[in-house]
């Protein structure tokens, strides 16, 4: 059976002038329907950019990402993004934010007492439902974060892509919502690409890491399968020797055989 | 506002086991506002409002007096307030009033300039925002057009008259046409730096939902650029009020501009005078009608 995602033999170049810049070589990697998979390594590794290949939002240059056995060269909400930065519009307000993609989506599909109630769900699903009037600029960060995946959520992604959800958010913050998507991974069994720099999270969260060596020229360096039960409570993982043990694999690939060089 | 955040996810996470759950910050509750205050707001309030019109009266006042003192000698060229007063107190006390065809109060002048303002303007308006999102979304109407904009965009708008008389063979849309390509600049300038300046996460947003041009267009577009687009609009209708002036003078009719031209005509220099403060004070009130409007549909677009 052909695998849910199939990222094939993918390259990836900036060209700039006459200078070519040789960002991710000979990428593959194939995800199952339902996983949880985080993309680690280094700043400047491509690991962005690989997420930007898999939505369409850059062009491939060598290789194919295929999503059900077809090509995906396109963005579309079937792989719906939560940015690193929220990426609300802030003239929206939360519930308008949510209405542009639900309304987008399924125009032709739901009736408009149906996308209300869509829309609704979706925000309470995030915690969200108390704040439907307030605009962006009104709300924390951690909060705008999380309209940010109830938006991507309601579009019914086949895969839901995160660009570094949490980076921007403290620790605490950060914590609430990691818990937040571990619920919503666990009720609703979406295929989850995550870009992360935070090995903790890598760890909690998925069931499969894929550490990146640094680039020029970036691939999948190791894949790491996290074979800790579900649920996952962060407090008891802590003294757990196989999370230890994940943990130990992962900063030994980031900082014993792949140290980030300083380039210049 | 950072206080729900906390509280319905609380429970998922407990952080330490000597934490327990955070303190609900719901507890804590404002004190009621006291009534007394209110007087003493209100008094605030007058306070500071004298405070924005006092100064301006002051000078006002200051610069009639020397003016007074200044033209008050026999045989100035200039006339003096008083006189200005005692010739044009009709046009002063009463902008309405119809005594006969070419004899009405300023504000019936002012307001057929306006509606030439309006028709000039709210043209250049629509085109130029439409040209602005051209220019700012692609690259080559950029390349193409931008210096045409920088070349066309110099010429004084009076120049334009006499094509337009030509084009157009009657005073009436002449006067429109130079509105028009006198307010268009600088809202296509505006436009395409704000449309240029729409963050990459916003269009982000738009290709992954498959937003089409004009979905993205409204939507995206112009809410994002409004600020821009309004400093656009701004500057452009400042100009247009100058060109109308100009424009009318030439052209006649009951605009304010012609007015002006025939009171210097027929030798009536305060009438011209009290024409000239009616002129300021539409300027100054366009303006801020433009910011007004501006700040009401820009809400919120800044602080993100």
């Amino acid at each position: 059976m052909p695998s849910y995602l199939k990222i094939d033999h993918l390259d990836k170049s900036f060209s700039r002038g006459g200078q070519t810049t040789e960002v991710l070589k000979d990428i593959n990697l194939d995800i199952e329907q339902g996983e949880y998979i985080s993309i680690i390594g280094h700043s400047g590794c491509g690991k962005s950019t690989l997420l930007n290949l898999i939505a369409g939002l850059t062009p491939v240059s060598f290789g194919a990402v295929l999503l059900e056995n077809k090509e995906v060269n396109a963005p579309g909400p079937d792989r719906a993004v939560v940015f690193q930065n929220h990426s609300l519009l802030p003239w929206l307000t939360v519930y308008e934010n949510v209405k542009l993609a639900v309304d987008k989506v399924f125009s032709g599909k739901k009736s408009k007492a149906e996308r209300h109630d869509w829309i609704m769900q979706n925000l309470d699903l995030v915690q969200m439902g108390h704040a439907v009037d307030k605009r962006p600029s009104e709300i924390s960060g951690g909060m705008k974060q999380r309209v940010g995946i109830a938006r991507a959520l309601a579009m019914e992604p086949k895969i839901l892509l995160l660009d570094e959800p949490f980076g921007a958010l403290d620790a605490l913050t950060r914590a609430h919502l990691q818990d937040s998507i571990m619920d919503i991974h666990a009720r609703l069994k979406n295929t989850m690409i995550m870009i992360t720099h935070d090995v903790d999270e890598a760890v909690l969260l998925s069931d499969r890491i894929v550490m990146m060596t640094n680039g020029p020229s970036a691939t999948i360096g190791e894949v790491l399968s996290v074979n800790l039960p579900r649920p996952r409570k962060r407090l008891e993982l802590v003294s757990d020797s196989r999370y230890i043990s994940c943990r130990e694999a992962v900063l030994r690939f980031l900082y014993e055989r792949h140290r980030f060089v300083e380039a210049a | 506002m950072g206080a729900p955040a906390l509280k319905p996810t609380a429970e998922v996470t407990p952080l330490r086991p000597g934490i327990t759950a955070p303190i609900s910050p719901e507890v804590v509750k404002l004190p009621a506002r006291k009534p007394a205050s209110r007087f003493k707001a209100l008094g605030a309030r007058m306070k500071s409002i004298a405070a924005t019109i006092v100064p301006p009266l002051v000078v006002v006042a200051a610069i009639m007096l020397v003016w007074q003192i200044a033209f008050g000698r026999p045989g100035a060229t200039l006339p003096p307030p008083t006189t200005i007063w005692a010739e044009a107190k009709d046009l002063i006390i009463d902008p309405f009033f119809v005594n006969g065809s070419q004899d009405i109060g300023l504000g019936w002048r002012v307001l057929t300039s306006l509606e030439r303002v309006l028709y000039g303007f709210g043209l250049a308006a629509v085109v130029g925002v439409l040209l602005g999102a051209l220019v700012g979304q692609s690259v080559w109407a950029m390349r193409g057009l931008d210096p045409i904009f920088q070349v066309l965009r110099t010429v004084p708008p009076l120049a334009w008259l006499p094509i337009s008389l030509a084009a157009f063979r009657d005073a009436n849309p002449s006067a429109i046409f130079v509105i028009f390509i006198t307010a268009i600049w600088p809202v296509i300038i505006n436009t395409a730096v704000g449309i240029r300046n729409i963050p990459q996460d916003y269009r982000n947003v738009a290709e992954v939902l498959r937003l089409n041009t004009i979905e993205f267009f409204f939507k995206i577009m112009v809410p994002s650029a409004a600020p821009y687009i309004f400093t656009g609009l701004k500057i452009g209708i400042g100009l247009s009020w100058l060109a109308i002036v100009a424009a009318e003078m030439l052209t006649g009719g009951v605009g304010i501009g012609f007015f002006i031209w025939d009171a210097w005509n027929s030798s009536r220099l305060p009438d011209i005078i009290v024409a000239l403060i009616y002129i300021g004070l539409v300027g100054f009130a366009l303006d801020r009608l433009v910011a007004l409007i501006g700040r009401i549909v820009t809400r919120g677009v800044q602080a993100s």
